[in-house]
């Protein structure tokens, strides 16, 4: 069977669904493995002390912001420019996750810069690009949300997605140029953050439980995507068929006697 | 190619001089907003002109931004838009002259207003007028990408909040280039580089956002 068969949205629904508990169970210990290991298991390092232990969520939070961006952009473009629908479900239903993981790293990243620079904010080059990174988000999910027709929606999507990863190199380059000419007036030490050497594999565990995470939540929107949007096909009403028939047993059988 | 892009290009003029109050309110409301700040910030002159060269630049991209919600809200609610794609012509062509006009009539007022705000801000000669180049070489970038986002939004409830939220982001090159070599040249820097940055931001812009806008008036007539 070819990977490309899986477009079509009764057979992806299928296949998610034996997936689901894997990708659940991967975060689920991967996370558990990560935090452990960061929080418990690894001493804290000398300069920036146990503030140091946030990087090992912030650092997989941004990444997957940019990752997720990417993604998305990527399936919308696909399924506008070559038709296919799970594709642009599939960028509608990356969006919220990407938010949340932008938000997840400003948030984190407050809490960096407090304990290490003495402010909540700093305008320096990542935030400021994690910021405008939440800004594309959130023009993609304003403007996708408020078109009712969901091809529009989604084409309409699709070509701000596209053109704001065609920016991003833009913007990114426009950021740091800013930061580098007004660096040096109020902080004196501007080290990047850094991982030390026992922070590695927690951060490489928590990134993994990230993915997996993402994967699974993008998958439960994506199914319900799906269902609302194929909701008068044939597969969909067996489905719910099916459904409501084993809850009316289960329904009978719970009935006291 | 060249007449549809002219015999557009001259309707909007055409259309714009009819109603000038219309054209002019951009101009009023970059002129309110700029003078709102010393009445905000204090009238201390060395903090005015510290911010002015960032002030006059945001105030001049909001002013972009509000006029842009009107772009094709007109054509699109009597068909003429429809009319137009459905010709056949090259929907850039379109979008670029649309995008044309509109710079017309907001981007050159501010131009040649700003350096007078600059003088308000107390900023030196030279400065102003790199102010008013960067904003020769912004301002069309400020039309090229909104009318993207005005084609995107075109007929929805909240089109204005939504076209800002869309543009703002693609919008922040500009600025940044365009307000630091005002703020270089005021501190006695060579502003070369900052201009020559958005001079290739405009080129850019010009050859990518009219097919782009093209396109999401295709998604928006569909």
């Amino acid at each position: 069977m070819r990977f490309t068969s899986y477009a079509v949205p009764s057979r992806f629904f299928r296949a998610s669904t034996s997936l689901l508990p894997w990708l659940w169970a991967t975060a689920a210990m991967a996370g558990a493995a990560g935090l452990s290991l960061g929080l418990l298991h690894t001493a804290s390092d000398a300069p920036p002390g146990d503030a140091g232990r946030i990087l090992i969520i912030q650092v997989p939070a941004a990444w997957m912001s940019m990752v997720v961006y990417a993604a998305m952009a990527a399936w919308a473009a696909i399924g506008w420019l070559g038709h296919v629908r799970l594709a642009s479900m599939a960028a509608r239903a990356l969006a919220p996750t990407g938010f949340v993981c932008t938000v997840l790293a400003l948030v984190t990243g407050a809490f960096w810069t407090r304990s290490t620079w003495g402010t909540w904010w700093m305008w320096d080059a990542r935030l400021t690009s994690e910021l405008i990174l939440l800004l594309l988000y959130g023009g993609y999910l304003g403007l996708a949300e408020a078109i009712e027709d969901p091809r529009r929606a989604d084409r309409a999507g699709a070509l701000v997605a596209i053109v704001g990863a065609v920016s991003v190199p833009v913007i990114c380059f426009s950021v740091r140029w800013w930061d580098a000419l007004h660096q040096g007036a109020t902080v004196t030490s501007r080290q990047p953050p850094e991982l030390t050497d026992g922070m590695l594999p927690a951060t490489g565990l928590v990134a993994l439980a990230f993915l997996a995470w993402a994967f699974a939540i993008v998958f439960v929107r994506l199914r319900a995507i799906v269902l609302e949007r194929e909701r008068d096909t044939a597969w969909v009403r067996a489905l719910e068929g099916a459904v409501s028939a084993k809850a009316r047993v289960r329904g009978i059988r719970g009935a006291p006697a | 190619m060249r007449q549809l892009f002219f015999a557009l290009y001259a309707r909007d003029l055409r259309l714009a001089w009819r109603r000038p109050v219309d054209a002019l309110l951009p101009f009023g409301f970059f002129v309110v907003a700029a003078a709102m700040f010393p009445l905000g910030i204090g009238p201390e002159p060395q903090m005015l002109r510290q911010i002015a060269p960032g002030l006059i630049w945001v105030c001049a991209l909001l002013a972009t931004l509000l006029s842009l919600n009107a772009l094709y809200t007109g054509d699109y609610a009597d068909g003429t838009l429809e009319q137009l794609v459905l010709t056949g012509q090259d929907g850039a062509v379109v979008a670029a002259a649309r995008a044309a006009a509109h710079w017309t009539l907001t981007g050159v007022p501010l131009v040649l207003v700003a350096p007078m705000f600059g003088l308000l801000f107390d900023l030196s000669g030279d400065a102003l007028g790199t102010l008013a180049f960067t904003l020769l070489l912004g301002t069309p970038v400020l039309s090229l990408l909104g009318s993207i986002g005005a084609a995107l939004t075109l007929g929805l409830r909240s089109a204005g909040v939504l076209l800002i939220l869309i543009v703002l982001p693609l919008a922040v090159p500009a600025l940044i280039f365009g307000s630091t070599a005002v703020a270089a040249v005021d501190g006695g820097q060579s502003a070369q580089a900052q201009c020559s940055l958005l001079g290739a931001l405009l080129l850019l812009t010009t050859v990518l956002a009219p097919p782009a806008t093209a396109a999401a008036l295709r998604i928006a007539l569909d």
